[in-house]
């Protein structure tokens, strides 16, 4: 299963290290990474594989919401499949 | 490969445009639950609907995870109960039956204590609908409602005054919770067999056992999209609004079909509404002043809405393999805080909504009016509505709260997503008369129009 991971807020020292290593304490392997900043708003999205995740989908959004308010930024991580089905006939 | 902007367009949709998926709701048959007794055929519906909706509410949650999206509504609706109940009776045991199974298995609404009278009433039908008052009271979570009127059979003018009395009765009997009773219940022209949105929600009798019909929703996307076109002319809105309407929909259709997958039901519809909630940026009456109004009500609010309307159904209806339900504009004014406004200010008026609508997806939803308004007088607006609809072959309704004790002025507040309303002013002139005349108003003629 694959899915995207989008990390928003404000930038620091340190967000991608987190985010990277609580991906990997979930063996959930990252494909692709870009980072920006928009218009002062740290923006980075992930393209993730999750077939050997060692927890559920819910488990790990709820860990990367969680990791998320630590660092004081947002983070979500939804199905690919959403994105597809907006934006891909 | 999807680019960046793309993810973080429906990323922005989700988390601040208000974008959700406003209901997931599973139709289900109770034809099979009818047995000799009223208790009997009660304990089958409850078991029925614990069986199969059981894992709606779980399952509900896990696709919401899944896709990042809020869910935030999921719904129950049945086969209309004064059929399942027509030769047992005990419909009050029927309604307390479902309000069981909904608290049970933790769903918001359970919709169909319904029947469809639209041509003329039998007398199983009559009694379950004398039942509708008591039933709003007695139960948390049960809709009702009752089709008066298609344009095949014309209007059931005597439904329709039985009507007034009901939403009447049903305004005094939840006088307490400032008649609420009232907004559980909808009176349709032209109602469909598949509406997954409450209070209206019934499964018809031409639908598969169970059947997952999806709810999209998105005012707040579609006026930030229009945002973005402050000066573009109206072809350029409606094109802005297609392409906002295929994007949203799409979605309902990922859902629709992920949900009836894990819950092994029938994929039914995606039903293309645009339904408004009281927070801010989630307002259709906010699109219409986007498109160019000073401010809901004044003239053109008919023309925006109707372009509103149609752009979100042309847009839409490519992005889902079965579009059904209402589909369309909702312009509930509890519900929507830019009608709210439009009221408050004198801007909105009944009679501007009675005219909206006759080109927008639904009726006359969430007004509340003042309490001393006559039966005969809510008779008539049921019928005016029930004559658009008919006239127009399209579904109409009327969704009026008489609260008890309040006069034009002052403000009701229902709560949570049915929001809060200034009480609108009804005319005083009486339709008595004509009401009480009772009979039925013929099926129109459907050529040489004009």
């Amino acid at each position: 299963m694959k899915g995207f991971i989008t990390v928003i807020g404000k930038d620091r020292v340190g967000i991608i290290a987190a985010v990277s290593a609580t991906l990997a304490e979930q063996n959930i392997n990252i494909e692709d990474i870009s980072q920006t900043i928009l218009q002062g708003t740290f923006t980075m999205i992930m393209a993730v594989d999750l077939t050997h995740a060692s927890g559920s989908f819910e488990d790990t959004a709820k860990i990367l919401a969680d990791k998320g308010q630590e660092l004081g930024v947002e983070i979500a991580i939804r199905h690919k499949a959403i994105f597809q089905a907006m934006h891909r006939i | 490969m999807l680019n960046k902007n793309e993810i973080l367009e429906t990323v922005d949709m989700i988390s601040e445009r208000h974008l959700d998926v406003r209901t997931i709701t599973m139709g289900l048959s109770l034809l099979d639950c009818i047995q000799g007794s009223a208790k009997a055929t009660a304990n089958k519906v409850y078991e029925k609907i614990v069986r199969e909706a059981g894992d709606l509410v779980a399952t509900g949650e896990k696709i919401s995870a899944m896709y990042g999206i809020p869910i935030v509504n999921k719904r129950v609706s049945v086969t209309p109960i004064s059929l399942i109940g027509a030769s047992c009776g005990g419909y009050l045991e029927l309604a307390l039956a479902l309000d069981r199974a909904a608290h049970e298995i933790g769903i918001d609404f359970i919709g169909g204590y319904t029947a469809l009278v639209q041509k003329g009433a039998t007398p199983y039908e009559k009694a379950m609908i004398d039942t509708i008052a008591e039933a709003l009271t007695l139960t948390k979570k049960v809709c009702s409602s009752v089709n008066i009127a298609s344009t095949r059979a014309g209007i059931n003018m005597d439904a329709v005054k039985k009507m007034g009395e009901i939403v009447k009765q049903t305004a005094y009997q939840t006088r307490e919770n400032d008649s609420i009773g009232c907004a559980k219940l909808v009176v349709f022209a032209n109602a469909v067999e598949d509406n997954p949105f409450m209070a209206g929600a019934f499964h018809g009798l031409g639908e598969a056992d169970k059947v997952i019909n999806v709810g999209v929703s998105g005012p707040g996307v579609v006026k930030t999209a229009l945002e973005t076109i402050p000066h573009g002319d109206l072809t350029e809105v409606c094109e802005t609004i297609k392409k906002t309407a295929f994007k949203v929909t799409r979605v309902g259709q990922l859902v629709a079909k992920t949900a009836s997958e894990m819950l092994q039901a029938n994929f039914g519809i995606v039903d293309l509404s645009l339904a408004p909630t009281p927070e801010v940026g989630d307002s259709v009456a906010h699109i219409l002043e986007e498109i160019g109004l000073e401010q809901v009500g004044c003239p053109g609010t008919t023309a925006c809405l109707a372009l509103l309307n149609d752009a979100v159904k042309k847009g839409g209806i490519m992005a889902s393999s079965h579009v059904g339900g209402l589909s369309g504009a909702f312009i509930p004014v509890s519900e929507d805080i830019g009608m709210i406004h439009g009221v408050a200010s004198g801007s909105l008026k009944l009679e501007k909504l009675e005219a909206m609508t006759a080109v927008c997806s639904v009726g006359l939803d969430m007004i509340a009016i003042p309490g001393d308004t006559t039966a005969e007088t809510i008779s008539a607006i049921i019928a005016d509505e029930a004559a658009i609809g008919v006239v127009n072959n399209k579904t109409t309704a009327v969704r009026v709260i008489p609260v008890y004790g309040k006069s034009t002025g002052d403000t009701v507040e229902f709560g949570g997503l049915l929001g809060n309303a200034p009480i609108m002013d009804v005319s005083k002139v009486s339709p008595l008369k004509f009401i009480s005349r009772g009979g039925r108003i013929a099926a129109p003629l459907h050529s040489n129009k004009n």
